[in-house]
């Protein structure tokens, strides 16, 4: 197990003006640690996520990552081309909606295949072979390889997307409700999918999800927001078996039985 | 001779938010140690907070008080403190839980939910699915199953799975709830030679038994646990 952790944040704050999106967020993530932030529509979870991946600069606080030759940086001080840099090869991002995360007009082997000559890979047989892997990996077709995306069904296009991120075997991936919009069955394959995956590859992932059974199959650790702040956190099996704020004692106590 | 599990002090409440805050107090001052070769039986009429115990033990539920000190390579770790990484390493290494009922992840077959726990401590994986058949096998869990999610099994199917799943490693502590609950007289005898074979290796195991016979078979001491009931009511 190594030493260090990969992500430390220390009081994290998001305004939209007056408006709090999220506020005085602290935690540390580690290598292959899957950690789940979970809490209802306006809770400032997604606020978060994008200010951890940078797609958002904080009003306040700060976010340290641990770069491949262990230099930590403050992830808001880093150059446009650094941080572009660090999106396409460390760190994956998946979207709730696989069109914002893929190139729906050119195939399904460009998506992938894309990401790998952004780091570098020039020989079209290794990348053409490397996307088939990666295909086959995420339970797609290798005779799909030259469709578009466009013709894909949406778990299919989830699935391309999740490829898409971790061909070039990223560190740490962000995923916002990855399984939101897809029918239970399709959703299933893909948390067993991703499962396996972030297992196999000891990805370290921070996963965005209003729904605790997500949470629980996927994370280790996870963290209820509620009105931007962290009300609750500790292991995942912890606080949903044993929660202790009345919010979180409430999302527990609505999950559906079958 | 220091303990492999000893617990000092323990308590726990429930305070049930949606009903207006109702305080259920479950136990207090839970005390008593499991030593390395026995295994120690919870003992007590239902409601007196048996699993609460086993749970806590686990780091499945929180405490309000007390320490659940392990020893864990080469130290002793108080589980009850420990942040939520340490907490799943002990899991990883230490400390291993029948539960009473499996939790099952779509599309993993019986074999893989069975070696998985040996398989995150590294061990290659045709080894870990060797050891899993071998167990499943002793278990009577017929061959046909095994390549199956155990969403659709009986009962007594899942629990063996989930005791399969337990007892794949050498975790030094085991905690067990129940684990002949579902199970015919044939394969509650595989269990309790299972556990005596524990014994001998070393492990310190908690449990609880409700069947009489099974108890009577496998426990060295029975802690009773209606000593440890709260004294003053919400």
């Amino acid at each position: 197990m190594s030493e260090q952790p990969l992500l430390r944040v220390e009081g994290l704050s998001k305004y939209y003006g007056n408006r709090l999106g999220c506020t005085d967020v602290s935690f540390e993530l580690w290598p292959g640690e899957v950690l789940a932030i979970v809490g209802e529509s306006g809770s400032g979870k997604t606020t978060l996520l994008n200010c951890l991946s940078t797609h958002l600069e904080p009003s306040s606080g700060r976010t340290e990552y641990r770069m491949r030759d262990e230099v930590w940086r403050n992830l808001y001080e880093l150059s446009e081309a650094e941080r572009r840099f660090l999106m396409r090869t460390d760190w994956g991002f998946v979207h709730q909606n696989p069109a914002d995360g893929l190139r729906m007009t050119v195939s399904a082997g460009a998506n992938v295949g894309e990401r790998l000559m952004a780091v570098g890979d020039r020989h079209y047989g290794h990348i053409r072979d490397t996307a088939v892997d990666w295909l086959g990996r995420v339970e797609i077709a290798a005779d799909r390889i030259d469709d578009q995306p466009r013709s894909f069904s949406g778990g299919m296009r989830q699935r391309l997307q999740i490829a898409r991120n971790l061909v070039t075997g990223p560190r740490l991936v962000f995923m916002d409700e990855p399984t939101g919009g897809l029918d239970v069955s399709v959703q299933a394959r893909l948390l067993d999918l991703l499962r396996g995956l972030v297992g196999e590859l000891g990805l370290a992932a921070i996963i965005v999800t209003h729904d605790l059974a997500v949470a629980r199959l996927l994370s280790h650790r996870m963290m209820v927001m509620k009105d931007g702040r962290v009300i609750e956190a500790g292991l995942t099996d912890r606080v949903l078996d044993d929660p202790r704020e009345p919010y979180t004692q409430l999302l527990v106590s609505s999950i559906l039985q079958v | 001779m220091t303990a492999a599990l000893s617990v000092r002090s323990l308590s726990k409440t429930f305070t049930m938010h949606l009903r207006d805050g109702v305080v259920l107090p479950v136990v207090e001052n839970v005390d008593f140690e499991v030593h390395a070769g026995e295994c120690v039986v919870l003992g007590g009429p239902s409601g007196a907070g048996k699993s609460s115990i086993l749970k806590m033990v686990y780091g499945n539920y929180g405490v309000d008080g007390g320490q659940i000190l392990l020893a864990h390579d080469g130290a002793e770790i108080d589980l009850a403190t420990a942040d939520p990484r340490l907490v799943l390493t002990l899991r990883r290494d230490t400390i291993a839980y029948v539960s009473q009922f499996l939790r099952t992840v779509p599309r993993v077959s019986a074999l893989d939910v069975v070696a998985e726990p040996l398989v995150i401590r590294g061990v290659d994986k045709s080894e870990a699915q060797e050891r899993a058949k071998a167990l499943l096998a002793r278990l009577n869990l017929p061959e046909r199953l095994w390549s199956l999610p155990p969403a659709t099994f009986s009962g007594g199917e899942q629990q063996r799975v989930n005791i399969a799943r337990g007892f794949i490693t050498d975790h030094k502590v085991l905690l067990l709830d129940e684990p002949t609950a579902s199970l015919d007289a044939t394969n509650r005898a595989v269990v309790v030679e299972m556990i005596a074979q524990k014994k001998a290796a070393g492990t310190a195991l908690l449990g609880i038994f409700h069947d009489e016979e099974v108890r009577q078979q496998v426990a060295d001491r029975i802690v009773d646990v209606t000593a440890f009931a709260p004294r003053i009511a919400a």
